[in-house]
């Protein structure tokens, strides 16, 4: 509990500092006031990854075959289902979450705790909310871009939404300290497993990494909050 | 013989645009990805990550149905009007380069993914089209690919693809600004031209 208060606390506090900072621009995004800073912990991260998260990853990969890393993957998915079902229900979006409840029920049931994905096979697709999209719903702005340590790409608004994600994480509640420790580590891997074939996509594509990323972090969480019907070239200072 | 032969140009350059024109975009970009994916299926050399034998698919059944021109000229932003024709030239060669190798290294990352379409409506009078997408992949979620089209003289051509919500196009004009800010034009066709040739290092080994 307290680990996990201090975490949010952590990336709050992050937050505000980054917000504070404004002053040290470097180039032209107007979204990205803190570019200079941003920059910093950008590489911060990726020498982080490199050395400790991509390798245990790329282990984590060879050693797993495709179907038990799937069967990981929906496991936390499942678990994820029903933090995203609130989120749809707190968006409005009631059909939706209905949806991703049932998605829950049945994956926990036929699915075996959700080891498999029963659900999408009957019609329920999985959906992809959290708060920072809910408090976009609501018409929080998104405020300035920021990198932070670990977490990575953020704006102002997703950084307290992570906060608020990180607060009601089923996982983060388990009480038995070894198992929820092993159960956050082997979710985190998971993930970054998952994105391992993107790593190369974008080494390949980028002029500058990180402005890929920051611009196709920018672009998506609009589109998610949106959920996809903004009209393309919608200008992005409005959000 | 001559005259034979730009006989046979004229006529092939007629019937080229006709034909595309009787394709609605949907069906195009249906066709495309069907030819791609049966070819992707077969290829074990392209799934063992061979990305030169990608690249020529690309090439031949993918390419012919993209304006490069218009992408790099979004890509680039208000600064195309002030470049010349030798430099827009250099900038679409060399941007239509780097993305074949980004999207033919992807390509050799194909397992057992299938296509879904969802229903497009197009009306007779319509120039500008997008044709929605999901790629599906058993255990992972489903991948939204957007194409964006538009009516030309030579029928329908992709302008934009976007994949999961992030633009192929609008991706790259924060760095292709960045570029053009620090060395002029100029300055973005060199980072261009070296990352491109730092890319076929690695597409050859």
């Amino acid at each position: 509990m307290i680990a996990k208060n201090k975490t949010a606390a952590l990336a709050v506090a992050l937050a505000l500092s980054a917000m504070g900072l404004g002053g040290c621009a470097t180039s032209g995004n107007q979204r990205d006031p803190i570019e200079g800073f941003n920059r910093a912990i950008y590489s911060f991260n990726e020498g982080l990854d490199k050395v400790a998260f991509k390798p245990v990853a790329q282990g984590y990969e060879a050693v797993l075959p495709s179907p038990v890393r799937t069967g990981v993957g929906n496991f936390f998915g499942n678990i994820a289902d029903v933090f995203i079902g609130v989120n749809n229900l707190f968006q409005g979006k009631v059909p939706d979450s209905f949806s991703d409840f049932g998605r829950f029920a049945v994956n926990s049931t036929i699915g075996i705790l959700g080891v498999f994905d029963v659900a999408s096979g009957m019609g329920l697709d999985k959906h992809e909310e959290d708060f920072g999209q809910t408090f976009g719903r609501w018409g929080v702005g998104s405020g300035a871009y920021v990198v932070l340590p670990v977490f990575g790409p953020r704006t102002v608004r997703d950084t307290v939404g992570l906060a608020a994600d990180l607060y009601v994480d089923p996982v983060a509640r388990v009480s038995n300290v070894p198992t929820r420790n092993t159960l956050i580590v082997t979710r985190f891997i998971n993930d970054r497993a998952v994105l391992l074939p993107a790593d190369k996509v974008i080494e390949e594509a980028a002029l500058d990494k990180y402005s890929y990323v920051r611009d196709a972090y920018l672009q998506r969480r609009r589109n998610l909050i949106h959920d996809g019907s903004l009209p393309r070239g919608a200008d992005s200072a409005d959000e | 013989m001559k005259l034979l032969f730009a006989l046979f140009t004229a006529l092939s350059f007629v019937a080229a645009p006709a034909l595309a024109e009787d394709t609605s975009p949907d069906t195009l970009v249906k066709n495309v990805t069907g030819e791609v994916l049966d070819i992707l299926r077969k290829d074990k050399d392209i799934q063992n990550g061979n990305a030169r034998k990608a690249a020529e698919l690309v090439e031949t059944k993918v390419l012919p149905h993209f304006n490069f021109q218009r992408m790099t000229a979004q890509a680039v932003g208000k600064d195309w009007r002030q470049a010349t024709p030798a430099q827009q030239k250099l900038l679409t060669e060399e941007f239509r380069t780097l993305l074949v190798r980004t999207y033919s290294n992807a390509l050799t990352t194909y397992r057992n993914q299938t296509v879904d379409f969802k229903p497009t409506k197009v009306a007779a009078a319509d120039t500008d089209v997008t044709v929605r997408t999901e790629v599906r992949q058993p255990g992972a979620a489903t991948v939204k690919i957007d194409y964006l089209l538009e009516k030309g003289s030579t029928g329908w051509k992709v302008y934009d693809v976007v994949i999961a919500d992030v633009s192929l196009v609008v991706s790259y004009r924060d760095q292709f600004r960045q570029e053009v800010s620090n060395g002029g034009l100029d300055g973005l066709i060199k980072s261009l031209q070296t990352k491109n040739k730092s890319g076929e290092a690695t597409t050859r080994k």
